[in-house]
């Protein structure tokens, strides 16, 4: 649906990497032209008019996300250059101040490289214990493996809303309301979820959540850090300069801005801001009901049709997001790709930066497909036909 | 070379791979070469005299192309000089970019002369040679 949108579209392609990046519709890409084109001034800066539209356009950008996640407040919102940066915010400006050694930080073995490396390295730096919740035989989590893995020393779960590779969805709400009453922070990677679900962060009472532009419509290079106000004043910025301090005179009189401002050190990726604004308006206008919908028909329509196939190895037959991970048997994931390729079919192959979830499900690559709403049924079609013809993998493969 | 024969030699080198085994002996220096841009990963056992290449094993995973390479320079390389072996892997490098090599001298090499006009495909071909490369150069040192 909706594939008019998409100026990429329009080329003879068969997108189906969507959980790597979206397509962007026009909707965004007008807007981002339009602040280049028109209004290219600074925030936060100069008394002139077109410097007060890009304030009015940023910190309008702000209540769109605000509104969008149901944050209480508009300084809860923060952008930052993606998810990646945000995670690593939340570890170093913030848990790396609280934590000491031995406590301990959960995650699981299908987390995102970004949400793990930032641990590991408080492990290094403080002494933390980096431990796994045990995934279920979907390679789920469950509340009950959350239980059986809090200890005494448990500090922080950090989780995926949605994983990358396996696309399972987590019980965020359930894992919140039970670390919350064993004084347990949680953190959510929010890059797979956000595009495929609405999160309200006060339903969900999330404390930090991070989630991406690109992965919703939006452009490359800009994400945002929600973090409960409370929490938020206490993480200390890791990029000091312009824009974030009040006043300076020397190093004992340093006076910063609230929040968010003080988080949003330098001059902003303000065309990237606007068009995150403009990708969630876009998305908000048709709906995350008709989107999952769509994109959990296509997925399982996908699966039917692949399950006869004998010789393809499906990972994740249940899954929440629009993601199927395969293998076809005796051929390396990456030639699968070259082999689609051929046929202007895009699918990714790999360890999809989830580089220990190998562990759990004995599998190092797969070919992954992921689905958005823009996908459509005859797209399937064409991809089972070319998965059909085993022979003609193998013949074309090189 | 006409394609089929190239095909040939892919697909037997991919499937019967020479020496495709785990080597556990100090004797054999290990080089891990792997591409940036995707997900091959390979790992060469190589054995050297002074001079020479006495014997070159592999595992590790990667696609068809990489895996067949990898055969393709074991094949045509244990047993040979260092310069020799240094002289072949130019030759190949030369191959993958599109321009004028030695062509008798890569003999089956000659499998991959047209991964120049794929652009992704490149660093598989040429992989191995990478990996060769540098241990030849290491064990120089």
């Amino acid at each position: 649906m909706n594939r008019e949108d998409f100026p990429l579209l329009k080329q003879d392609i068969i997108y189906l990497d969507s959980s790597a990046t979206s397509l962007k519709p026009q909707w965004v890409i007008d807007k981002m032209n339009d602040y280049y084109s028109n209004y290219s001034a600074n925030a936060h800066r100069g008394d002139y008019d077109l410097s007060f539209k890009v304030d009015q356009e940023y910190e309008g950008a702000r209540e769109i996300v605000q509104k969008f996640l149901n944050a209480s407040s508009l300084e809860e919102i923060v952008f930052t250059s993606g998810p990646t940066e945000a995670l690593n915010l939340i570890a170093r400006g913030f848990f790396e101040q609280l934590l000491e050694a031995n406590d301990e930080v959960l995650i699981t073995t299908s987390e995102h490289a970004s949400n793990v490396l930032p641990w590991f390295r408080l492990a290094n730096k403080l002494g933390i214990k980096v431990n796994y919740i045990p995934l279920d035989s979907n390679y789920y989590v469950t509340l009950d493996n959350v239980k059986k893995a809090v200890t005494e020393k448990t500090k922080v779960i950090s989780l995926a809303g949605i994983t990358n590779v396996i696309g399972d969805k987590r019980p965020i709400k359930e894992i919140t309301e039970f670390a919350h009453a064993h004084n347990i922070f949680v953190v959510v990677d929010g890059a797979q979820m956000v595009p495929h679900m609405e999160v309200d962060v006060q339903d969900l009472d999330i404390d930090f959540l991070a989630f991406s532009g690109h992965k919703i419509c939006g452009p490359t290079g800009i994400g945002v850090l929600y973090g409960k106000k409370e929490l938020l004043e206490h993480l200390e910025p890791f990029s000091l300069g312009g824009g974030m301090n009040e006043s300076f005179d020397n190093p004992n009189e340093i006076y910063l801005k609230p929040l968010p401002t003080r988080l949003e050190a330098g001059t902003q990726n303000i065309a990237g801001v606007l068009g995150l604004g403009e990708a969630i308006k876009y998305i908000e206008s048709i709906g995350y009901e008709k989107i999952t919908k769509h994109v959990h028909n296509l997925r399982h329509y996908l699966i039917e049709k692949l399950l006869p196939l004998k010789y393809i190895d499906i990972i994740n037959l249940e899954s929440d997001s629009g993601i199927v991970a395969f293998n076809v048997a005796n051929i390396f994931s990456q030639d699968i790709a070259y082999y689609l390729n051929k046929y202007n079919i895009c699918v990714r192959a790999g360890e999809h930066c989830a580089k220990i979830l190998k562990n759990s499900v004995g599998v190092t690559n797969t070919v992954r497909v992921s689905l958005y709403f823009y996908n459509t049924y005859e797209e399937i079609d064409n991809l089972v036909e070319l998965l059909s013809d085993y022979d003609k993998i193998v013949k074309e493969m090189f | 070379m006409d394609n089929e024969t190239k095909r040939a030699i892919i697909m037997e080198n991919y499937t019967h791979p020479l020496n495709r085994k785990t080597i556990d002996d100090a004797s054999y220096v290990k080089v891990n070469t792997r591409n940036v841009s995707c997900i091959d990963n390979i790992n060469l056992y190589i054995k050297f005299n002074e001079k020479r290449i006495v014997d070159m094993a592999f595992d590790g995973e990667a696609c068809a192309i990489s895996i067949s390479a990898t055969s393709v320079m074991l094949n045509n390389l244990i047993g040979k000089t260092k310069e020799e072996a240094l002289e072949y892997i130019h030759n190949f490098y030369h191959m993958t970019e599109g321009e004028s090599y030695n062509e008798e001298l890569l003999k089956d090499g000659n499998a991959y002369s047209d991964i120049y006009k794929q652009g992704n495909r490149k660093t598989c071909a040429t992989l191995p040679f990478r990996g060769l490369e540098k241990a030849i150069l290491e064990s120089e040192k």
